[in-house]
């Protein structure tokens, strides 16, 4: 059916005003981290300031940013890697064998996947403290593969019932074994899930700080920890804090460009086919 | 040939071992340490056995109800605002359209971006004297206001940073579901001479009601751990007007130092939840049709 030019540019308006509205409050931290110091406490609605880049220098030159921007980088791209790798074993693992158990494990990891990280801030706090994982790298990447598998093994589990068993059947015939099988013909079929897991994963290792407040020290801090303690009872050191979560959100914005029709996948899949 | 026994603990052994030591193990601590008096920084053999006090405490506190109604209100208030908005957005704009793609971009953005990043970003434009809300409001010769000092109004600025968050979610959802609807029916609709309401609400909206529900069913779930945006944003201010249970718990343990009794309040938080993902479950099994 064609549609009408008023009816298509009123279409465009809409969504031209909704992109902005989405796009709005993210751009305000860049401008305000653009601002000097005089600036940020007047004019809101002037953006034609002569940008600094002062925030970026503060935050960059004093705050060991370059230690928690290691930390940081760590967590998110360990705990990602092994998210990954055990999600997709478990996945294939419940998708393709019956077993003993197969229902408790898979109905425990779906109740895992809602309970509020508040609820483990306690006897995550605890228990690491008896495994000595209290300020330490490892501990943080342990907490963010636990949290995340439950979501990546159920996204994981819908992409693996759409590869058809077939395809490994036919595999199996030409020779292969279950190693190649899973790495050759599965794990390639399976790509854009894996992408889709990978960054879900990795925005919450990334973005995640009020657990790893709890868990780390000013050795181990995390950049949205670091982010965070700019944040006083005295009030907010805009200037830096805008700096600082700009820098935080460039990876995420990244992977939205890059990857946002996996995103999207990701975000539908389980409830919408296709 | 049949598969020996130790493939499948192969390949979901270790999955199992990771989430039942540092995710199920902690989850089932929460229930063990409310019946405990312990205190941080001292060992777990010198904790001692309390029965029932801190849940005693726990629902004797007037704050502690205040903070479930909160948050009762607030999942309620998020989660029909995203709902209503994100469906009502999803019909008018589901024609498809040239650079659709680069539009779901941007909408997905909020979702993507530091929950702190967030929260800084509204509390900045919140601000009383150099937010940008205030300042939009004042070309509208609106009298500025004190966004985050007024209980009633910082509940509202959570509410928006929420909406705000989610309902380009729930845009995205419906969007999906609404393009998988047969267009065979739509148009059998059509020629039967079906008026865009009868359309919209007897045949397009039945038609995408499971996926409406798990869509529903996940932003509640989602809505009752929202934490760290709030965190930053008001920090359950001002007095405890948008001091959901998830910040509650946080204060309790990591200022008040009472963990006992925060571990009470995870438990009662916890029912709410598996209550939600029982009604979760039962919507939209993805176990269901495997007995192939």
């Amino acid at each position: 059916m064609k549609r009408s030019l008023g009816l298509v540019a009123a279409h465009y308006t809409m969504l031209i005003v909704l992109a902005f509205l989405c796009v709005a409050p993210i751009l305000v931290i860049f401008a305000t981290s653009l601002r000097q110091q005089v600036m940020i406490f007047a004019e809101p609605l002037n953006f034609l300031f002569v940008p600094t880049l002062e925030n970026y220098r503060a935050v960059l030159q004093e705050d060991k940013f370059d230690r928690y921007l290691v930390n940081s980088l760590f967590v998110g791209i360990v705990s990602t890697a092994i998210t990954l790798v055990l999600g997709v074993m478990a996945a294939y693992g419940l998708a393709r064998f019956r077993f003993p158990g197969r229902h408790a494990v898979a109905y425990t990891t779906l109740l895992l996947r809602t309970v509020p990280l508040a609820v483990m801030a306690i006897p995550v706090f605890m228990i690491w403290n008896e495994w000595q994982l209290v300020n330490s790298l490892w501990g943080l990447v342990l907490l963010y593969v636990a949290v995340n598998l439950p979501f990546t093994v159920w996204l994981l589990y819908g992409f693996v019932l759409q590869v058809p068993i077939e395809l490994e059947e036919a595999a199996a015939i030409d020779g292969c074994g279950p190693i190649r099988i899973f790495t050759k013909v599965l794990l390639p079929l399976m790509a854009p899930g894996l992408a889709a897991a990978a960054i879900f994963t990795f925005r919450i290792a990334w973005n995640e700080f009020i657990l790893a407040l709890v868990l780390t020290d000013r050795q181990t801090r995390t950049l949205p920890v670091a982010a965070s303690l700019f944040i006083t009872d005295m009030g907010v050191d805009w200037g830096r804090v805008m700096a600082m979560g700009s820098l935080i959100a460039i990876p995420p914005l990244i992977f939205t460009f890059v990857a946002a029709r996996q995103i999207i996948t990701g975000l539908t899949a389980g409830a919408v086919k296709g | 040939m049949k598969t020996p026994r130790w493939v499948p603990l192969f390949y979901v052994g270790p999955a199992v071992l990771v989430m039942a030591a540092a995710c199920l193990y902690p989850v089932l601590s929460a229930f063990q340490l409310s019946f405990f008096d312990w205190s941080m920084g001292t060992p777990w053999s010198s904790a001692r056995f309390v029965g029932l006090d801190s849940f005693v405490s726990a629902f004797s506190n007037p704050r502690v109800w205040s903070s479930l109604w909160t948050t009762l209100i607030f999942a309620a208030v998020c989660v029909s605002a995203e709902m209503v908005l994100g469906i009502a957005l999803a019909l008018a704009l589901e024609h498809p359209v040239r650079g659709m793609a680069f539009f779901r971009t941007l909408f997905i953005l909020p979702m993507m971006i530091a929950p702190i990043a967030v929260g800084l970003a509204w509390r900045y434009m919140f601000d009383a004297q150099f937010g940008l809300i205030n300042a939009v409001l004042a070309l509208f010769h609106i009298a500025p206001m004190g966004w985050l000092a007024d209980p009633t109004l910082a509940f509202v600025a959570i509410v928006i940073a929420d909406v705000w968050q989610w309902t380009p979610f729930v845009f995205i959802m419906m969007i999906a579901a609404l393009a998988n609807v047969d267009s065979s029916v739509i148009e059998a609709s059509r020629i039967d001479g079906a008026s865009w309401w009868q359309m919209t609400f007897r045949v397009k909206l039945p038609m995408v009601m499971h996926v409406i529900a798990i869509t529903l069913m996940m932003r509640l779930i989602d809505a009752f751990r929202v934490l760290e945006v709030i965190y930053v944003l008001t920090f359950g201010g001002p007095g405890d007007s948008t001091e959901i249970l998830a910040l509650h718990i946080y204060k309790t343990a990591f200022v008040g130092q009472q963990l006992g009794v925060a571990a009470a309040i995870s438990v009662l938080l916890l029912v709410v939840v598996a209550t939600l993902s029982w009604g979760a479950l039962r919507l939209s099994n993805p176990m269901k049709g495997d007995q192939r």
